[in-house]
């Protein structure tokens, strides 16, 4: 399985590399905030500003990308939909439309092995995917930055339990089965993980 | 705090299986210092797919631009109304009389799918579900339960099928939604139980939407949290 790896600087866009931190933040919450009134060039400007960030986690945790492209899509369907509902004061608008891709990525794996555990043929589309990040991706050399200083403050074991279950979209029990450990080691480490992860980022507690 | 406290960073990347999730979910309803922590927990995930960002193909953007065209958003949440008195019971009892007259259709077909039913809301609900033009659509919940809203609309009626849902939570109750141009206009609430089928009250040939939400203990007279189902309609 492929590391949670630090950003690689080609990954930068220097087009978004001027927006970092807390402007590209209020940004996105106020082009969902526009979006939640009907305006659909907020939409398709908030669109553009996260749409590597989404289809990219769709492909990590589904694989497949003519699936990831759905799973995007569904996403972004009910981002558009729930966009009057995000709430400023209790986080961030990219984790809240990360969230929701996330959950979508996860339920499409997990429904996938359901349905193929009860022999249903599934189709593998392939489509390439394009590895040149153009649009929005690792949209500020700063924020880059930061999150790489971020993943090198967890424990290598921290790292693992947290990218089985966030890319690897399995549960905790599984996370702990496939790396040999006692059924509740795994949440602990998950947990510990992303505290840490959050402490360095300064991500209000 | 709790012995489930630690699963709240499993929660929030969504590494719980469905009954782990169900039983966090209820316990988050009445503690606020889970619900911060996976707040921040959230935030903090928010950071990795930073490190797996891909453009994805032009063709996507159109998609996405073309399927909001015909959607509008859900209202943003409002402050709590005490509820108005609302079921139309007597209605739906000469309704459900009314059907007993059609009898049992289909009875070997459907499944008695709730005790809670009455044998009179059973017919009711089975001649919308067997009705010529009725229509279902299905919502997968990411917990594992299935909501499934069948409308028929010659007889202007429209049953929910919910499967495996957690419950709602103390003093909390499911309530049922029809969305009318910018109103959501409460079409009932739900029993407690996993498995339920009920009728909705209200127009839904006329419905653009059809939602669930947990509301607390009486219903409100609108929506004051999330959907936890949401279904679009087309309008016949």
């Amino acid at each position: 399985m492929e590391r949670i790896g630090p950003v690689s600087a080609g990954a930068s866009s220097p087009k978004e590399a001027s927006a970092p931190g807390a402007n590209a933040s209020d940004l996105l919450a106020a082009l969902l905030k526009r979006s939640g009134r009907g305006d659909k060039a907020a939409f398709a400007e908030l669109y553009d500003a996260t749409s590597a960030r989404v289809y990219g986690l769709a492909v990590r945790v589904v694989r497949d990308p003519a699936q990831a492209e759905e799973v995007a899509q569904e996403a972004y369907l009910e981002i558009w939909r729930g966009s009057a509902r995000f709430d400023d004061t209790r986080g961030s608008a990219i984790a809240w439309i990360l969230t929701i891709v996330h959950r979508k990525a996860v339920d499409r794996v997990r429904s996938a092995e359901a349905s193929s555990r009860r022999d249903t043929t599934y189709q593998q589309k392939n489509t390439t995917v394009e590895h040149d990040t153009t649009a929005d991706a690792a949209h500020a050399s700063m924020e880059a930055h930061r999150v790489r200083s971020a993943l090198t403050s967890l424990t290598a074991v921290q790292r693992e339990a947290l990218e089985l279950a966030y890319f690897g979209g399995y549960t905790h029990t599984e996370v702990a089965t496939l790396l040999d450990l006692p059924v509740g080691t795994a949440k602990t480490r998950i947990r510990d993980g992303l505290i840490r992860l959050r402490d360095t980022m300064g991500v209000p507690a | 705090m709790s012995e489930i406290h630690p699963l709240s960073g499993a929660y929030a990347i969504d590494a719980l299986d469905d009954v782990e999730r169900a039983r966090f979910e209820r316990h988050l309803t009445e503690c606020d210092d889970c619900l911060a922590e996976v707040q921040s927990l959230r935030e903090a995930a928010g950071v990795l797919p930073e490190s797996t960002a891909v453009a994805p193909p032009a063709s996507l953007r159109d998609r996405v631009l073309a399927d909001i065209d015909a959607v509008r958003p859900l209202p943003p949440a409002v402050t709590v109304v005490p509820l108005r008195p609302r079921r139309r019971v007597a209605a739906l009892v000469a309704v459900a009389a009314a059907l007993v007259a059609i009898g049992g259709v289909g009875a070997t077909v459907w499944h008695p799918w709730s005790d809670e039913s009455s044998e009179t809301d059973l017919s009711a609900t089975q001649r919308v579900l067997l009705a010529p033009d009725a229509e279902t659509l299905t919502e997968e919940l990411g917990d594992g339960a299935t909501v499934k809203f069948t409308r028929s609309g010659s007889l202007n009626q429209a049953v929910v099928r919910v499967e495996g849902m957690a419950p709602a939570g103390p003093d909390r109750v499911y309530q049922l939604w029809l969305q009318h141009g910018n109103e959501m206009v409460s079409a009932g609430l739900m029993q407690p139980g996993a498995d339920q089928l009920v009728l909705l009250d209200g127009d839904p040939s006329s419905a653009s939407a059809f939602g669930i939400t947990r509301e607390p203990a009486g219903g409100s007279t609108k929506p004051t949290r999330p959907p936890v189902s949401l279904i679009e309609l087309e309008q016949t």
